[in-house]
């Protein structure tokens, strides 16, 4: 339990960031140009701590896996983001947002790790202003606010549904100009598969180049982390194809800790799956519960006779629909948190209520096109309702949306200290790699808000508190045993993975794999599943390495390559999300454990045994890794049952 | 559906490419068009029939602008506003044959299959395609109002996602909407104005430097894009363009 130092730094909470800033050690600019620093991933974490630490004087090298660091999933991210600007007058302040973060999260989350990114959330917007995001504004020329689940007030800042892709623009473009003057090297198409350590420090990575199929040694005095989630450990889930867990997989098995595993968000819109060929999951963006009504038929005749396609959504009249989320919760209705949200339409469905496929509720406009007008929905949301025609070839202008919780972000990740360095000296980790500031649930445009904070505002900073000691540190050759030793496992991996020659895709594999974390570790969990899932998994991890069927050759683009390096990794991590589901035995936040719960269906807490972070060391292949506890302390909130209700 | 599959197969961009011809049965309409292409290559690795196709795609809800096949003669395929992701496969009718091609233009040289390089466009970027400005140290967010109307015209330029179609879709090869969308983004903004100058001038040296062809104002570009940017941003650069050479 001592071994988890979260380094919070002394004094009130709302001084703790500016204390630690005016203390911290820097280093001189012309120290600056000695240091290496690698960054994997160029989403909005990893691109905005590159452009930034180049900015300073740093050498970064930056990887990614895609084509084009813009590619980076951020850039799907729709509704908005989040920060304590005040603009519309409403009473927001950063204490309000650090208070709706942290009881968002179900208090699980640090008290100073959230007080900083409330804090930092206004630099964020003022910083992509001037880069020339193209926030929506209003007549008068100010930026316009909406407001997302969890909150009371309207803080979320949005660039039509598209602001993810905005913001990653914004970030990508800093990054590029500081490839143009020569502190950032990019190396696109490129994947770490390793980490490499010297003297119990991170010192670089050994990564595959995808098109050549060369595995190449680089040298770093840090190492950063920015590679996102793990959500696509289910199959099925809003992440892109390419999204993976590896580099943080990498790590944990090198000694970083991997903390609370069983924190997946479950995002209450996405569009229902409808066919076993189906290769993921659509969002439809939170903003749209700002305007839409969630509901199914309050009598289940009525949603049989839907189901079997007797009945359209529109001959159901007002009375006999069920609008749930304002029924349970007439304080915040329709805006209630995503896990919330979610587990609410997965009770109406299990119940007989759902639509479609049974596995389905509506989301309906209808209200809102007669109360301001079509143009005005098309203008707020007309790309998010052009993308759902195209998917499923209904026009929502005319009938609701039909939608079904999915998996989408992962609050857990990566443990790392106030200064967002993991438990390796020298390896950070940020963005939603890390296990920072969501607790057991994130709340709507917080995601964006965090991974900004983390690139722009906090990693450049807290690493110079390291790399102060490492100014006489000569760049290694990359010839040193540590990185033979780190590419001779990897070419072993390989070769492994190239000569299985089993029978099955790599595809079919997962997608099998995927179902079964959906069924045992998903939604809803229990004893008898989560010990379940843990024997299977393991009878899944060995099957795969004797039964799936890599073809082509591994030095040259081969997709099929990359996939069973990720999902190899994807195996091994549900075992142990199945195993801190297991672990907590309470629920919370998007953590369900069906003995854990309240008489009317909500999520019970144990703060007396509970109250802390639960992070995973690995000791070894086919050992069991063991729990460190992080106990949370809170001394500005008054920790309370969530109650969205009143 | 029952459908006929000619793809353009080449193993590296030394290679020589041919088309060769497949088949797929018993797809859904309700199928991704990426879909039916995992459904073929699943097909090929568990019958050990041959290599799978090689074909760029990662977000799959038509906004990273990753993926990019010339379908039937159309970048992106047959509907309109779409990237090849959101294309469905009830577009098509049971029997047709469908062919498919990568992206055909001097500056996306092809890398393996359909999969094309388009760092090109990286590099257009890199010139110029941004403000300068580092982090921290920026006015508020609200010092510099913008009007709506300004702010709406960058966001239909800034909508780019920078996937190659109206390269590809040209008969000349220009990048000329890819570099108007970044230039008229900027331009609109009063941010950007500062260096509009030198931003228009170094991004139509560099894509003139890549290889990109001329503009000869055919609007195939505009037909194609999937994000259906307006040939109006070219109008915006060329304006942009001869003020920076002129005054």
């Amino acid at each position: 339990m001592t071994k988890l130092n979260s380094k919070i730094p002394q004094g009130p909470l709302a001084d703790k960031w500016t204390n630690y800033k005016a203390t911290q050690r820097l280093v001189n600019p012309s120290n600056k140009r000695k240091l290496d620093i690698i960054v994997v991933g160029t989403g909005l974490a990893g691109a905005s701590a590159s452009a930034s630490l180049a900015e300073m004087g740093f050498n970064v090298k930056a990887f990614c896996y895609q084509d084009s660091p813009r590619r980076a999933h951020s850039i799907a991210a729709q509704g908005g983001i989040n920060a304590a600007k005040n603009y519309p007058n409403d009473g927001d302040s950063i204490y309000r947002l650090f208070y709706d973060t942290i009881k968002g999260g179900d208090y699980r989350a640090r008290e100073a790790n959230v007080h900083r990114l409330a804090e930092v959330s206004n630099l964020i917007i003022d910083q992509c202003v001037a880069q020339g995001v193209p926030f929506a504004r209003e007549y008068g020329g100010m930026l316009d606010n909406r407001s997302f689940g969890g909150a009371q007030v309207s803080r979320t800042f949005y660039a039509r549904g598209q602001t993810g892709q905005q913001l990653l623009l914004g970030a990508y473009s800093a990054l590029m100009r500081q490839v143009h003057s020569g502190g950032v090297k990019l190396y696109t198409r490129h994947e770490m598969l390793n980490l490499v350590i010297v003297d119990g420090k991170a010192r670089g990575i050994i990564a595959r180049n995808l098109v050549t199929g060369e595995i190449e040694r680089h040298f770093g005095h840090a190492v950063v982390i920015a590679t996102g989630g793990y959500g696509n450990t289910f199959f099925l889930s809003t992440n892109a194809m390419g999204s993976n867990v590896s580099a943080a997989w990498q790590i944990f098995k090198k000694g970083a800790y991997f903390a609370n595993p069983a924190y997946v968000q479950i995002h209450p819109t996405c569009i229902p799956v409808h066919g076993d060929y189906q290769s993921k999951l659509t969002l439809m963006s939170e903003s749209l519960r700002n305007d839409g009504r969630i509901w199914v038929p309050k009598k289940k005749e009525d949603a049989e006779a839907i189901r079997a396609g007797k009945l359209k959504p529109t001959d159901i009249k007002e009375e006999d629909r069920d609008y749930y989320l304002e029924r349970r919760y007439p304080a915040f209705g329709n805006l209630v948190p995503r896990d919330v949200a979610s587990r609410a339409a997965k009770e109406r469905c299990d119940a007989g209520y759902g639509v479609g496929s049974g596995l389905a509720v509506y989301l309906d406009f209808s209200d809102a096109i007669n109360r301001l007008g079509k143009h005005v929905v098309e203008e707020r949301y007309g790309n998010l309702f052009q993308m759902y025609e195209k998917i499923v070839d209904d026009d929502p202008y005319k009938t609701p949306m039909m939608i079904y919780p999915a998996i989408h972000y992962t609050m857990g990740g990566i443990w790392v200290d106030y200064e967002l360095m993991t438990s390796i000296p020298g390896l950070y980790a940020i963005g939603e790699a890390n296990f920072s500031d969501h607790g057991a649930n994130r709340l709507g445009a917080s995601a964006l808000m965090q991974g900004l904070a983390d690139g722009y505002f906090v990693l450049p900073y807290t690493i110079q508190n390291y790399l102060a000691d490492d100014i006489q540190t000569p760049r290694m050759t990359t010839k040193e045993k540590e990185f033979d030793a780190a590419e001779a496992e990897i070419t072993s991996r390989i070769d492994t993975l190239m000569n299985i020659n089993g029978k099955h895709s790599v595809d079919s594999y997962h997608r099998k794999f995927g179902l079964k974390m959906w069924d045992l570790v998903g939604m809803a969990r229990n004893k008898e599943g989560l010990e379940e899932a843990l024997s299977t998994f393991k009878e899944m991890r060995e099957s795969f390495w004797k039964d799936i069927k890599i073809p082509g050759k591994k030095d040259s683009l081969n997709p099929e390559l990359e996939k069973a390096n990720r999902v190899a990794d994807f195996i091994e991590l549900g075992e142990l999300m199945a195993r801190d589901a297991l672990q907590r035995q309470e629920s919370c936040g998007g953590h369900f454990r069906e003995e854990f719960q309240t008489e009317d269906g909500e999520a019970q807490r144990n703060d007396s045994d509970f109250m802390f972070v639960g992070a995973w060391e690995y000791t070894g292949e086919g050992k069991e890794p063991i729990l460190h506890k992080e106990e949370l302390v809170y001394e500005n909130i008054k920790v309370a049952q969530r109650n969205y209700k009143k | 559906m029952d459908l006929t599959l000619k793809i353009w197969r080449q193993e590296n961009a030394a290679a020589k490419g041919r088309f060769e011809t497949y088949k797929v049965t018993n797809i859904s309409p309700d199928c991704s068009f990426l879909e039916m292409l995992d459904i073929l290559n699943q097909q090929m690795i568990e019958n050990q029939i041959t290599l799978p196709v090689c074909f760029d795609n990662d977000c799959r809800e038509g906004i990273c602008g990753m993926c990019g096949l010339y379908i039937n003669g159309r970048p992106h395929g047959p509907d309109k506003g779409v990237t090849t992701c959101q294309l469905h496969m009830r577009k098509f009718k049971n029997g047709d044959t469908i062919v498919i091609e990568p992206w055909r233009a001097r500056p996306f040289p092809v890398i393996k299959d359909l999969v094309v390089d388009r760092s090109a466009f990286d590099k257009i970027i890199e010139a110029g395609g941004y403000i300068s400005v580092s982090t921290g140290g920026v006015p508020d967010a609200n010092s510099i109002p913008v009007p709506k109307k300004k702010a709406d015209v960058a966001m239909d330029a800034a909508a780019c996602i920078g996937c190659g179609a109206c390269v590809a879709s040209c008969k000349n090869a220009s990048a000329m909407l890819f570099v108007s969308a970044k230039v008229s983004h900027f331009a609109n903004l009063p941010q950007g104005k500062v260096e509009a100058k030198e931003r228009v001038k170094n991004m139509v040296a560099k894509m003139d430097e890549l290889g990109f062809g001329n503009c000869t104002n055919t609007g195939a570009c505009e037909a194609e894009c999937p994000k259906e940017i307006s040939i109006s941003h070219i109008a915006r650069m060329n304006r942009e363009f001869f003020a920076a050479k002129i005054l």
